[in-house]
This record gives C-alpha cells, structure tokens and sequence, in this order.
C-alpha cells in the first residue's frame, strides 16, 4: 500500500490555520506528491476549534485524517492539542504552540481551563514540542505570525529543501508581509533544532 | 498545468473551460466559493441573487436564452429554489443549464442534513457527483454536454469534503460557446396545463434515455479486484472505501441519478458479499433492493446519520482501526463565538437583559443561542424568524407581541424576510422585528448583498434601503439604533415592544471584520479599579477571560468596541491608547 501521511493543523477560529495549510500543501505539491487539504469554512471559523487535514503521498484518497492516523499535529493552542490528542499516530509528533485562549465555558466559569497540559501530554509518552510561538512571531515583528513560525517548527521535521518553504511563502503571503513571514519562519526552524 | 483547488473553485474552472456565460447563486456553506471563484473570469457574468429561486429562475433565464448557466446554493437552499427546479424539468433547456446544490454532512454550517438526492428522484432531473477536485472540473463539463443532449437541466452536487477539500487539478482552456438561437416555443416553454401535460410526457421519456446512459457512462465504473467484498459508493464515500479496504472491488457511481440498473445487477454477480456505502438516507440501497439486488450491507451497518469516514467504513467491514491516546480529563468544548467587536453583542446583551422570546434566523447572529448571550428561543430556516413570530403572538395574543422579538440579518431579510413582514403589516400583526444590518452577509464569509451597494463584481450600484422596504410595507414605526449604545438599545426595544402596532428597528453597524471598519486601540483592566465583579463577561466576548483569577483583555483579540467598558460600573476599562498617554 501507497505510503501516505497526513498532518493535522488545528487552533482556534481567527489564529490563521487557513494560510498554514496554504503553504503546507503548495511546498507539498512543489514536491511531486498527491496532496489533499481539507478545511471547513463557515460557522466554525468564529473562533471555534478549528482543522485542517493535510495528507500526501503517491495517492491520496480520503481527504481527512481520523482518530490514531495523524503523523504529526500541529496544534496552534495548549488546549486544542489536548482536544485532538486521539488523532495522533502512535509514535507521531505532537508540536503545540504553548498559548492559552479561553473557550466559552472557560470565559463564563461553568468550565476550568486544565492546567499543566504540556507535562500531562509529556508524561504520556508523547513526542512532544512545545514552544512559545507568540513571542517568537512578536520577536519577528507580528503576533499574526504565528502560523509561519509554526510552519518553520514543520519544516524542519520533514525532509524538503529550504527553498520549496521559501518559495511556497512568496506565494501565499502578501508581498508587504513577505519579510515579517520570512523572519517568523526563519525563527520557527531555528527553534526546532536547538530542542 | 497542475494546481491545488478547493472542489469549489475546480467546478468554476469547469464552469469557465465549458463557456458558461451566466452565473447567479445565493451564497450558502459549502457552496459558496464557486461562484466567488466564478465572478474572477471576465467571460463569465456572475451575481448574487437575492434568494436561491431568482438564482435558479436567473439561470433558467439565460439557458432559455441560449446560453450555458448555473446557479450555486447549499442543501436547504435547494428548498427555496425547488419551485422553478420541478418545472425546468419539464421545460428543460436552451443552453445548458446546470445547479449547484452542496449537501453538509455533519452539518458543519447548517441548520439540516438534508440529502439533496431527493430531489433529482422527485423533479426527475440527472444528478451527478463529484469525488474530488479534479472530478469537479470535469463533471461540470460532462453536465453541460448532457443537458443539451438530453435537453434537461442537471444536478450537480457536492458535500463539504469534497467542496473544501483542495487537491491537484489539471486545468485546459475554455471553449467559447455560441448563443444557441432563441425561438418562440410557449409548447416548451409556456408551462400550462395544456403544455405542461405535454411535457410531462418528454420528461418520462427522457428519464427512461439516462437511465440507458447511466449503463454506459464513463462516470459510472467498476474497478475490480478481490471479489470477495463488493462496494456500491459514490462522491466522497468512494474516497473512504478506497483507503479503508483498498482490495475490495468498487462500483464507483457519477451519475446517480437515475441509477444503472444493468450496472448494478452485472457488478452484484461479480462478488460474493456486496455492500453500500452512502452517507445520510439508502437511496443507492433502497434502489438495489427494490431490483432485486440482495445487498449484504448497507445503512444497518453505516447508520443514517452524518459523515463517515475511512475508519468508520473500515470498522464496520470488521477491519482492524488504530486505538487513539485519551487526554485523560474533561477539555471544555470551543464552541464558535461572535467575534470580539461584533455589533450583534450588543443587542443580544439587551435581549437577553429584558428577557423578552426571540425569533430567531440564519446568519452569525444565530450564535447569540450560545451562553452567555443565551438570547435566541428558535431558529429554523431564512426568514423565519418575522413570519414564525407572528404566528408566535397570533397563537398565544396581543400581550405576546409586547414580549418577543424577530431577529434577521440583512442578506436574510431581502432574502426572504419581506414577505413575513409584510405578512404582519397585512394581518393587523403588532411584532416587533430588528434588522440586525451590519451592511454585509457576514456567515459565510463577507458577500454582498442588495443592501451594501456593490455588485459580486464589487460595481457600484443602486442600495435598496431596509428603511423604505419596511414603510412601503406599511410599517409606520421604523428607526434605525446603533447598537453597540447601549442605553439608546434598550430604550429603542422597549418602546416599540409596548407599541399597539408592528414596528422594525434596524440595529445598524457595520460587522467588524469588514476591512474599512478601523479596529482602535485595544482595551486594558486598571488592576486597581476592578473589583472582579465580573460583569464585562456578561457579553460573552472572547477578548476578556480572567486566567489568573483577575480579568485580563486579550490584546491581540480586542477591537476597542467599548462595549464592556459601558458595562463597567468602576471605570476600570481604559483604552490602551489612554494608559500610554
């Protein structure tokens, strides 16, 4: 059978997880594969938990990832990571940007926010990277930039030249925003390697 | 050359290859992005209606007039469009005609899951379904060609997987179209009795034509392999199969409506357990059954509700699926939420505050069910929320109408909210109606609409005013309210609730994600003010959360709407521009 793997991009309504998977897939399909990314629009977008499957391989069927078949989450928020932690690969990576935002039921108090989410998930056995990805997109001049340090903390895990990354940014990023994104991408690579 | 397409923009690349000239659709989740992606080739008119059945009628309009047409609307928008859809079957067509219905499984974005196969059986008309991008493109293409062979319109439907998901296309060029000639023929085109029974006759007959197409089509393919497991699927269902039990042998169906029979029965006798795998309702299965196809499996296995997925097929084909690790503790759900700045805060603070029912309607502002706002009591379909109060108050007396309110967005009053308005100035009704216009249809992602004043191409045009729409329709009391003050809000309900006469107030703020609407400074507690009485979360605003005990405003969230700073008593919320200063 095809060798095919996907990549689950999930955070919160508003956080720009449209652009990563953007990126993702034209640096994926600059590389010869099948790629299939799936998004919902709409009433989930205001600020609700929010996905995004990204698969490729030598053929992509199912566009959506399922419960134990993502090799890598990437997880724009503490608690979504927790919330999609079932999707996760035996053995696959978990990278979670360490920002907290309230949900509902948090902001009205009917539910508390857990805490120590990340040492609950490391002592689970899970190939965890957690980093502070808001200041590191503050650092390169935009807390909006999240999503394009997120993307450098990726690419550092799979194994595409640099270029086809810098190439997919020119793409999907506004000229007037290429340098901020650039740094912010530059600085998501660099953290992954010094952990 | 080979791109990633949303099936949404790959079906109006299909569009533009097969020189289609005449788009008109409402904007509707999942179907949206077509005509959005339609309107950005220059050979192609595109506009937004203000309803699904102008769309359709729009489309009917110009394939009569001999060119290549399509409307685009979501499952429920098939509703509203259903009237011109079962007589078009009948007329059938000029240029090709084709309608974009996208169904919602799972009901991501929508009020039903409603399986819009229905209505290809029922209005007897082709319906074809799409796998993936790629498919997208050529499917719409393929349409074309069959509703001017077989003159008929034809379905096109997708599902959200299939609408949002991108995958590789191959694009080609367009192939302009001549105008076919238009000649008078009212025995084809003048729908009344004398016509109609005519028609009905042709309608019959070419049903009986595609269901021989259907046997031969190239849309319709067996792929065979073990014969021991058989499955019968189509659209994004075949894309399960095909990753849960990639041995098993697959009739893959394009054209599903109506149904090869031959097909059906050849594929039945080449395997040795046969299955079915659709989402929603047995249609496929009810058909083999009805043929005298024993189907080993179908909806008993794969139930009636949502979507599947690959593991669902897989478990219930008793394959092995992978166990997941559990968090171990309750994680509070993320329910979607009005934006931080959203002028519909405002009002649903103030409904809710008088406690008055509200009728409720399709839009964002459906999200003011949601705690803490909890203002909204029903909503159902576009437009119900003026004509369902007013049945509301009819039921229950005049004392009723000084208690309840109607809430509609712009887009969803010129779509089909007028008639119930005019519905109540029309029968001596005495409700109260708020047009929240925030001079956008903002759910599904920031369309225009009859009131903003621009076109889908964003030309300038004529706006139709709320205000003269409601008096000519014999309302006498109309006012228009900001709705972030909220002082003048609430004043404003309660006068026209106790009223003796039906009355519109038009909450009027522009949505805070339109671009020219400037975010300011974002907003700051005074640690030393606050007396965490916790009264700026009674409008449910994601900016504000109190992680550490003390409130604290998200500053990469706030817009500087000031909506919470009315709602504190102590001062304590300041600008930041202030603080700094």
């Amino acid at each position: 059978m095809p060798q095919v793997k996907s990549v689950m991009i999930v955070g919160v309504g508003g956080q720009g997880t449209l652009l990563a998977s953007k990126i993702l897939g034209n640096v994926l399909l600059s590389q010869g594969y099948d790629v299939k990314v799936s998004e919902v629009h709409g009433m989930s977008q205001r600020g609700g938990s929010v996905v995004t499957y990204v698969k490729f391989g030598d053929k992509v069927y199912s566009p959506i990832v399922e419960v134990g078949e993502a090799d890598a989450i990437l997880s724009f928020e503490s608690l979504e990571a927790a919330r999609w932690l079932p999707y996760l690969k035996q053995g696959g990576k978990l990278i979670v940007n360490t920002q907290q935002i309230a949900p509902m039921p948090v902001v009205t108090g009917a539910m508390a926010y857990p805490q120590g989410i990340m040492e609950k998930l490391g002592e689970k056995g899970v190939d965890l990277l957690a980093l502070d990805a808001l200041a590191l997109a503050e650092e390169a001049g935009s807390p909006k930039a999240v999503n394009v340090v997120l993307m450098g903390v990726l690419s550092a895990l799979l194994d595409i030249p640099e270029q086809a990354w810098q190439q997919a940014l020119e793409q999907c990023v506004p000229p007037k925003f290429l340098e901020l994104n650039k740094k912010a991408f530059a600085l998501g690579r660099s953290a992954q390697q010094s952990h | 050359m080979k791109q990633l397409m949303l099936g949404n923009q790959a079906a109006a690349r299909g569009l533009y290859e097969a020189g289609c000239r005449v788009v008109s659709s409402y904007p509707g989740t999942p179907s949206t992005e077509i005509t959005e992606a339609a309107s950005t080739y220059e050979e192609i008119y595109a506009e937004w209606a203000p309803n699904e059945k102008v769309a359709c009628e729009v489309a009917l309009g110009a394939s009569i007039g001999g060119a290549r047409s399509f409307c685009g609307m979501k499952h429920v928008g098939l509703n509203v469009a259903a009237d011109p859809l079962f007589t078009a079957s009948y007329t059938g067509v000029g240029g090709g005609m084709i309608i974009g219905v996208a169904d919602d499984q799972g009901m991501h974005s929508s009020q039903n899951e409603q399986d819009s196969r229905h209505y290809a059986i029922a209005a007897k008309l082709p319906m074809v379904e799409p796998a993936d991008s790629q498919e997208c493109l050529d499917f719409v293409k393929y349409a074309y060609d069959l509703s001017e062979e077989y003159d008929t319109p034809v379905l096109f439907r997708t599902c959200t997987r299939v609408a949002h998901s991108q995958s590789i296309v191959e694009t080609g060029e367009r192939q302009e179209r001549e105008l076919v000639p238009y000649q008078k023929n009212p025995q084809k085109y003048v729908m009344m009795p004398a016509n109609a029974i005519g028609r009905h006759v042709v309608v019959e007959e070419r049903m009986a034509r595609l269901a021989q197409l259907a046997e031969t089509t190239p849309l319709n393919r067996i792929e065979m392999n073990d014969p021991k497991v058989g499955i019968i699927t189509a659209g994004i269902c075949y894309q399960y199969v095909k990753e849960a039990v990639p041995q098993a042998s697959v009739l893959k169906l394009g054209l599903i409506n109506p149904l090869p029979v031959g097909l059906i029965r050849q594929f039945a006798q080449q395997v040795e357990t046969l299955y079915v795998v659709e989402e929603l309702d047995p249609v496929i299965e009810t058909f083999c059954r009805a043929n005298g196809v024993a189907v080993t499996g179908g909806k008993e296995l794969f139930g009636l509700l949502g979507e599947l997925s690959q593991r669902k097929v897989a478990e219930k084909l008793g394959q092995p699926v992978p166990q997941g690790l559990q968090f171990g503790e309750p994680v509070p759900v993320r329910p979607p939420v009005l934006c931080p700045g959203c002028p519909h805060r405002g009002l649903f603070y103030t409904l809710h505050k008088l406690g008055v029912m509200v009728s409720g309607d399709i839009g964002c502002y459906t999200l003011g069910a949601l705690a803490p706002l909890s203002a909204l009591d029903t909503t159902v379909c576009m437009g119900a929320s003026i004509s369902g109060l007013h049945g509301f108050n009819i039921a229950r007396g005049p004392e009723s109408a000084k208690k309840s309110v109607a809430v509609i967005g712009d887009s969803t009053f010129m779509h089909s909210g007028i008639t119930g308005l005019i519905d109540i100035t029309y029968n001596r009704g005495l409700s109260t109606v708020i047009v929240l216009d925030n001079s956008i249809t903002g759910m599904t992602g920031h369309q225009q609409n009859p009131t903003t004043g621009l076109t889908l191409k964003n030309q300038p045009t004529p706006q139709v005013s709320i205000e003269k729409v409601c008096e000519a329709a014999g309302v006498k009391r109309v006012r228009v309210v900001d709705p972030n003050d909220l002082k003048a809000m609430e004043q404003a309900v309660r006068e026209e609730l106790a009223a003796e006469e039906p009355s519109v107030i038009i909450a009027r703020r522009p949505c805070a994600l339109l671009k020219y609407v400037k975010a300011k400074p974002s907003l700051v507690i005074d640690p030393d003010k606050c007396k965490n009485c916790r009264a700026c979360m009674k409008i449910g605003c994601p900016a504000i959360s109190s992680f550490s005990g003390r409130m604290a405003i998200d500053e990469t969230l706030c817009v500087g709407c000031d909506l919470c700073k009315s709602m504190c008593a102590f001062g304590a919320i300041k600008s930041s521009a202030e603080v700094e200063q």
